[in-house]
């Protein structure tokens, strides 16, 4: 029973093996991706009922002991978690398969995608299951590097703008990180998680609080927590759609899963804890108010996944069962909505051929079904009865309420910014469904998988030359002008 | 009470600042270098974190009191070779980079030149290019 636990991760990982081997075959890499997802769904869900059943699940690599060996624990939280992703996961590949299939045809494997895809499902699922501080940071690195290769697969220029930013900042949190377990190990001895809900206690309380807001820096920008959210809505939405959708879903959520798991576990906060309601309130508003000002359905996106990770916060925030509860219900909620949207926006843009609001209409008398489609996961973002998001903001508003003046006060953030996300997808739907349909705009870049490009506002720029980065004026070296890589169509 | 080795201190803080001023510069390849320091003071930090030296952690070599702990060395391997991997990336990103760009300079977010666009409008123009030096 106890192996079972190590599967989530090993399978995937395997997978990614025998893709890489068999990548000259596209419907081998397919099956092996989609076998290996459903198996790693079912055995989450083997896990999530034996969990609840009898209890947290416990294996310890190759035999040895913690704090020298390795844990992996399988409890409630952790197997829920993976349930979720893993069920995600599986339903972008499908999409991104389906995708695929249509842009190139039934025959082009890719050598770089389904590899890259399993191995970040591998790190996804060792982050949940670890139980151990520097094998959190493994799998962060696991997941991270895969996605850095995810990010910056088919280069253009925008991509490695958008690919820089996102690999020196990921890397710079990374970096941290390792300083954090430095320390921990040097302040405790031990870099065990349940070893260390023990041993912290004894620490002194100036150090204890520097250790535990280390460790909010460090998943404070791994999940994208203003103000170290920068980075998400300038890197997210230049990725193709499954990648954004994936992306979106799980690795800011496996951030907060870390942050949940570090301060619930190591650094137990007094009822109402300030800082975290204050960071709760401007993630919840700044990213709501971001995503007003946006013209680029992606970019809105990402502004709307970067304020709603303020609600989980909020829960977290409160710190008591309900909090926690409420976070937890929002989690599994977020992860499969924005998911959602992301996918629902690459259908979008895949009809306008833009990613540009203005630019887009009347697409409800084109294609109701697209506008269904949007509807039903715009409305439960913004959390309309009886949606799962309805209740996932009920949980947290009931948490908040009872929890004192300030976390009320910041409730009444909550439903603000509740309205804001309605009324930035309410402009989405104006924008793009109603009004006159109008002509797709042609794709500029048919090799292409992004199927626009991400020309709203940085190619105009670009072309100027005048805001581009003051770099542009004064770059070393001969400039040499801007190749435009030929792929074949396969990679 | 374990003491500490001040100059090992005093390295880890150099390394740090080098390493963060370095990830603040235009070129590519200065942050590169900064992630390579940085990823060094990170790695001489878990090190230090192990205690004072001791004997090699090998089984019969020498009695267990005097070994130094073999702990923060097994995961300071595995995060050089985390680090070392990730480098060698970067800098593919940024050949890629001086390939489709003519340089490797990191560009401004597309937020900052929006900004900058809507300044030019109200006619500040003057200061943008007053910055450069």
């Amino acid at each position: 029973m106890n192996t079972l636990v190590t599967l989530p991760v090993l399978l995937p990982m395997l997978g990614a093996g025998l893709t890489v081997v068999g990548s000259r075959s596209a419907t081998l890499q397919r099956v092996i991706g989609i076998v290996v997802l459903t198996t790693v769904a079912v055995l989450a869900a083997v896990l999530l009922a034996v969990a609840d059943a009898t209890g947290p699940i416990v294996i310890e690599m190759g035999g040895w002991a913690p704090p020298v060996g390795i844990a992996l624990v399988a409890d409630r939280l952790a197997a829920l978690l993976l349930l979720v992703s893993t069920l995600v996961t599986l339903a972008v590949l499908v999409y991104s398969i389906d995708q695929r299939i249509a842009d190139y045809g039934r025959e082009t494997p890719s050598t770089t995608f389904h590899p890259m895809y399993l191995l970040l499902c591998a790190g996804v699922s060792l982050a949940y299951l670890t139980g151990d501080l520097f094998t959190l940071f493994v799998a962060f690195e696991v997941m991270l590097a895969s996605s850095y290769v995810l990010i910056t697969r088919r280069t253009n220029a925008s991509r490695i703008r958008s690919g820089m930013t996102y690999v020196t900042v990921s890397l710079t949190s990374s970096l941290l990180f390792l300083t954090t377990v430095a320390l921990v190990y040097a302040a405790t001895g031990t870099v065990n998680l349940a070893d260390l809900a023990g041993r912290v206690g004894e620490l002194p309380a100036g150090l204890r609080t520097l250790l535990g807001l280390l460790v909010v820096v460090v998943f404070g920008i791994k999940a994208a927590i203003v103000p170290l959210h920068f980075w998400l809505p300038d890197s997210y939405p230049n990725a193709p759609a499954p990648v954004t959708a994936l992306f979106a879903g799980l690795l800011t959520k496996v951030g907060i899963y870390a942050l949940l798991r570090t301060q619930t576990l190591i650094f137990p906060q007094g009822q109402g804890w300030t800082l975290m309601l204050c960071l709760a309130a401007g993630t919840m508003i700044i990213g709501a108010l971001g995503a007003l000002a946006q013209n680029d359905l992606n970019r809105l996106l990402s502004f709307l996944l970067v304020s709603h990770i303020g609600f989980m916060l909020f829960g977290l925030a409160v710190f008591d069962i309900d909090g926690i509860a409420g976070t937890l219900l929002y989690v599994v909620h977020h992860i499969t909505v924005q998911a959602c949207l992301f996918l629902v926006s690459g259908l979008i843009t895949r009809r306008t051929g833009t990613v540009a609001l203005d630019q887009m209409g009347g697409l409800a008398q084109v294609s109701p079904a697209l506008a269904v489609l949007f509807a039903v996961p715009a409305l439960t973002l913004a959390g309309l009865p009886p949606t799962s998001g309805f209740v996932a903001k009920l949980a947290l508003l009931q948490a908040g309420a009872g929890a004192g003046v300030a976390t009320s006060a910041v409730a009444g953030v909550v439903i603000l910014s509740s309205l804001l996300t309605l009324y930035a997808l309410t402009r989405v739907w104006v924008r793009v469904f109603w009004g006159e349909p109008r002509p797709p705009l042609p794709d500029p870049d048919p090799t292409d998988d992004l199927v626009v490009g991400y020309r709203v506002d940085t190619e105009a720029d670009d072309r100027g030359g005048r805001f581009a980065g003051r770099g542009q004026h004064r770059h070393r070296g001969a400039r040499r002008p801007a190749v435009r890589d030929h792929h074949p169509r396969r990679h | 009470m374990i003491t500490l080795n001040l100059s090992m201190t005093l390295v880890v803080g150099v390394l740090y600042a080098v390493g963060f001023y370095l990830l603040l510069q235009r070129s590519l390849m200065r942050v590169l270098l900064g992630i390579v320091v940085l990823g060094h003071g990170a790695n001489l930090l878990l090190q230090l974190a192990g205690g004072p030296p001791g004997r090699a952690p090998v089984v019969g070599g020498a009695p267990v009191a005097e070994f130094t702990d073999p702990l923060p060395q097994a995961l300071a391997l595995t995060a050089i070779v985390i680090t070392f991997a990730l480098t060698t990336f970067l800098l593919a990103l940024g050949y890629r980079s001086w390939v489709l760009l003519g340089h490797d300079e990191v560009q401004d977010d597309v937020e900052d030149r929006r900004i900058a666009r809507q300044d030019r409008s109200t006619g500040s123009m003057a200061d943008d290019d007053a910055g450069v030096p």
